[in-house]
């Protein structure tokens, strides 16, 4: 089937099958490796991207699901080179080790500051909730979330 | 929810004031970051090559059956099939990986599929490789495996008596057993006022189950017979010592390639076998193939933690509350195969007192197959089984005996005064200060105020419990050891590898041979050869990941087992003294002067004394390069240095099972509060610290950042996360629906201290880290058996895993665990 999206500004079309998820689709039909997958079911979030203004897990959303939409990912983050608040602020605070969550991570806290500009820790933790890290305990992302929005 | 980062009161082990020059000990910023946040690592899933075929593994659903028939026909047909592998196959193409134990598991015969048998479900039988991994799953789904179903064993302890027995070659499911006796027990047992005995304790298994799960790309050159394997095994020194002879090739056959990779935690060390197969298909199907494993074949068939269960626990106690020692009976669960093993039992000797002063020790260990997953050396490996009994003993002891629990452990703790210190199985401790880092731990929980606290969760219908957890986490392994357990394996000692050179532009760059999965060796690389050779980390440049191609690994290369800041960095330090010691010899012969004459700084060599007569790096690295007519001709050097870090380890004395099994030991002191409902037995950690000592530290945030992940993953184990079976041998926790790890909800508050007590054996006086011993498990169970009984009364936690419904069942019938205490008093 024939998809049209839009990632991070730049338009693309594909011709896709219509069983294959939107998270393989961006790594392997358009080379946008920076969104990962780290379960079969929907839990760990590393795939979380941004579809047309919602956070959501793009492991859970079909290719031709997103025909039409306008989709962020953690490739879209930086401009020019130069990493955003919310990424510098991770590497700042050490909210990262191996980085596979990260990504994910990324784009979950960046609609959570979207949404809420000044989180709470709570609102922090549930916003990232969603996203499993292995490496961290989560100590330092919440950290370095909470300087980003500050 | 905060994080308090403390600074102790009391003068560091390394004095105040005693700052170290330059970069080894700042936070600079992570080298791996800049790529990592832009979602531009690479890890071996992002690695792609024209016409790859995709890799599915057909698996066993049973949990142990015998093969009648594989029919891949059917599979074949499909279109876009490009061809499969069966277990057939595989026992003519290759030989068996070769076993480390002694008979009976010497016998045991591992491919890299299943041949004959499945042993567990989720063996792989078979493998199909596809244009798309979507196809390959449908094919797999074509291939029709004809099984006999077998009676199986999932019980350590049954699997002992053999009725079932896995791998008819070995005649018996017993893989090693063993008795380790060190002191005098017996008189130990006699000079005892109280002897405390506890039927059985059992270590749950789990594993630290890293994000990216395992997998690679496999490219083989007809030309030169040679395979490039991009994948994320952690230890591919030893990954190739297995696999070469498997396939019947000379090690230099095999190239091992990473960059970037999600986490390890030892469950990437043992990828052998798939990644065998995957050579296999490779060369059979010319073509490159590419496996990414799926979650829940991590979760059902790569690798978990070891389970023990501990047996007829008998502890000699004094009077006044010393411990005399311990005798145990270990059965050690390795599932179906035993792979790493039987190093696990083993390895448990690097502690084998703990943080005590036991002198008498007896343990009849014995590791067993039965029909579940794998075992692989997960983080804490083996020591934390151990530890977490040796923390259930103290305070299992203090409790039935009305000891205090801090003032048992200060009482029985090895002191600061008495490092080095030699355990009764001849280990040396290097150095550390317990009672200083539970002081620290106290402060930080408001250990004073315990009494009014229990009061107030009292009031509101709560059991409140305090728990301490105090962990070694022992690192820079002397290979050594596993001649204890099978006296004709040739491995001894320990090594690893660094390059650094400085090339024609003046560029310091610089290989590892450690495979980094999150550990930022990158960074601590360069503040070490920066600090060396007067420059800056950001003028250096260090290659991302690992590759076998570079010259800089030796056969314990990788990043596993609590070493990289004594092995890794002793290397690096290594090569880094070397080329400064040749840059200084060429500037000296361009000066016409001595090398003692010239210093490095400021990215120069210079002229003591002279900061006129200076050469930039650049100029350096362009006349030894590509300017060096006239030269003198005995200027023998290449500012090309390679050196491998061996650390100073002799052979243990194999009949006494006794020796210096490794070089550090990093303190984890860990203390917990935690409230329960007793109508439900749900709990809620209220206060956490954690205090840790690893000696100097290159990095203190990335130290910091190993201390919470390790907590984290030891907060998991001891609330959530464990791998069930039903008796059917199926795994009821296959993916992260039903295994349960923390989320940042879960998480409690975290509170952190250290000190640094300086290891007196090491390049840089720093310890391995980062395992951690699972001091958060005992601080939990601790914590537990704290809130649930008092002397004497209420039930025993003997589980290290403890969901909460097995808290409202140790309420509903505390008798049930009591009796698997008995004191007798003298």
């Amino acid at each position: 089937m024939d998809v049209e999206v839009t990632v991070n500004g730049e338009a693309y079309e594909r011709d896709v099958e219509p069983r294959k998820l939107l998270i393989h689709f961006l790594r392997d039909d358009l080379d946008l490796t920076g969104s990962h997958i780290g379960c079969d079911t929907g839990n760990c979030g590393a795939c979380s991207v941004i579809v047309d203004g919602v956070l959501l897990k793009s492991c859970m959303m079909l290719a031709v699901q997103a025909d039409g939409a306008k989709i962020e990912t953690v490739e879209g983050l930086a401009q020019d080179g130069e990493l955003n608040g919310l990424q510098q602020a991770f590497s700042d605070h050490h909210a990262l080790q191996c980085g596979y969550c990260t990504p994910g991570m990324l784009m979950s806290a960046t609609a959570l500051l979207r949404a809420n500009p000044r989180p709470s820790e709570d609102d922090i933790r549930k916003g990232i909730q969603g996203n499993l890290c292995r490496c961290t305990g989560y100590v330092n992302i919440v950290d370095a979330i909470k300087a980003a929005a500050e | 929810m905060t994080e308090t980062t403390v600074t102790p009161e009391r003068p560091l082990v390394v004095e105040e004031g005693e700052t170290r020059p330059g970069f080894i000990g700042q936070n600079i910023p992570r080298k791996e970051d800049k790529r990592l946040v832009q979602g531009e690592g690479v890890f071996f899933d992002d690695i792609k090559r024209h016409e790859m075929g995709f890799v599915h593994f057909v698996r066993s659903p049973y949990a142990h059956a015998r093969i009648k028939t594989v029919d891949v026909a059917k599979a074949l047909e499909l279109d876009g099939v490009y061809g499969t592998l069966t277990g057939d196959e595989v026992a003519i193409l290759t030989d068996p990986f070769f076993e480390l134990s002694t008979p009976p598991g010497a016998h045991i015969k591992d491919y890299a599929l299943a041949v004959g048998k499945v042993r567990h479900v989720g063996d792989p039988v078979a493998a199909v490789v596809a244009r798309t991994r979507e196809l390959a799953r449908d094919a797999a789904e074509l291939v029709e495996v004809d099984y006999e179903p077998l009676p199986l064993v999932l019980d350590g302890e049954q699997a002992l008596a053999d009725e079932v027995v896995l791998h008819d070659d070995a005649g018996s499911n017993t893989v090693w057993s063993g008795t380790f006796d060190w002191g005098d027990f017996e008189g130990a047992m006699a000079e005892a006022d109280h002897v405390v005995k506890i039927e059985r304790l059992h270590f749950d298994r789990f594993s630290s189950t890293p994000l990216e799960c395992s997998g690679c790309l496999v490219e083989y050159n007809r030309g030169t017979g040679q395979w490039t394997i991009y994948g994320n095994h952690q230890m591919p020194g030893v990954g190739a010592i297995w696999m070469a002879p498997a396939l019947r090739v000379g090690l230099d056959k095999l190239r091992f390639v990473s960059q970037d990779i999600g986490g390890g935690f030892g469950n990437k060390i043992t990828l052998h076998p798939q990644f065998t197969a995957c050579c296999l298909l490779a060369r059979k199907l010319n073509r490159p193939v590419q496996w990414t494993e799926w979650r829940t074949d991590q979760h059902t068939a790569n690798t978990h933690g070891n389970e023990r269960t501990f047996l007829d626990v008998t502890v000699p106690v004094k009077a006044d509350g010393t411990m005399l020692g311990f005798s145990v009976k270990a059965i050690d669960d390795c599932g179906a195969f035993p792979r790493y093993e039987p190093l696990g039992c083993i390895i448990w000797a690097q502690v084998t007192p703990g943080c005590y002063r036991w002198r008498n020790v007896r343990v009849d260990f014995t590791q067993v197959c039965t029909n579940k997953s794998p075992v692989a050396p997960n983080r804490g490996y083996s020591r934390m089984q151990h530890l977490w009994l040796t923390e259930r003993i103290v305070d299992i002891v203090a409790s039935e005996l009305g000891l205090d629990p801090v003032e048992v452990r200060k009482k029985n703790y090895v002191k600061h005064e008495e490092f080095p210190y030699e355990t009764p199985n001849g280990c040396i401790y290097d150095s550390g200060d317990y009672a200083r880092c539970l002081d620290i731990a106290l402060d930080l929980i408001g250990y004073d105020s315990l009494e009014e606290r229990r009061r107030d969760a009292e009031s509101r219908g709560k059991l409140f419990g305090i728990g301490i957890g105090s962990t070694l986490d022992s690192g820079t392994n002397n290979f050594g050891q596993s001649m204890i357990l099978n006296p004709d394996l040739q491995f001894s000692g320990n090594n690893e590898v660094a390059t650094v050179k400085l090339d024609i532009f003046g560029e310091v760059v610089v290989t590892l041979g450690t495979v980094p999965q999150g550990q930022g060796h990158e960074t601590t690389a360069s503040q070490v050869v920066a600090e060396i050779l007067g420059c800056t980390p950001d003028d250096v440049t260090v290659r991302a990941g690992h590759d076998s191609y570079w010259n800089s690994h030796a056969g314990f290369s990788g990043t596993y087992a609590s070493q990289f800041a004594v092995t890794g960095l002793g290397a690096v330090k290594g090569a880094a003294d070397k080329l400064a010691g040749e840059m200084k010899q060429l500037a000296a012969a361009v000066f016409g002067a001595t090398p003692d004459d010239i210093e490095l700084a400021e990215g120069q060599a210079r002229i003591k004394g002279n900061p006129e007569a200076a050469l930039p790096f650049m100029a350096l690295g362009a006349i030894l390069n590509a300017n060096n007519a006239g030269l003198p001709e005995d200027l023998d050097i290449t500012l090309n240095v390679r050196y491998v870090y061996r650390p100073p380890f002799q052979k243990p004395d194999l009949d006494r099972k006794y020796g210096n099994l490794t070089l550090t030991y990093a303190t984890q002191i860990h203390a917990c509060a935690l409230e329960v409902d007793p109508e439900t037995g749900v709990y809620e950690i209220v206060d956490y610290a954690a205090v840790d000592d690893c000696g100097n530290r290159i990095h203190p945030q990335i130290v910091e950042g190993q201390v919470h992940g390790a907590t984290a993953q030891a907060l998991g184990a001891a609330t959530h996360e464990i791998f069930t079976y039903d008796e059917e041998g199926n795994l009821l926790t296959p993916n992260f629906y039903d295994y349960h790890v923390p989320h940042a909800l879960d998480m409690p508050p975290m509170k952190n201290g250290f000190i640094e007590s300086e290891s007196p054996f090491t390049p840089l006086g720093a310890k391995g880290m980062g395992e951690g011993g699972g001091a958060g498990i005992h601080a939990v169970c601790a914590a537990l058996q704290n809130a649930l009984g008092r002397r004497g009364e209420g039930p025993i936690v003997w589980r290290s895993c403890n969901p909460y419904h097995r808290v409202w069942e140790m309420l509903q019938q505390p008798e049930q665990t009591r009796r698997l205490v008995e004191v007798e008093s003298r």
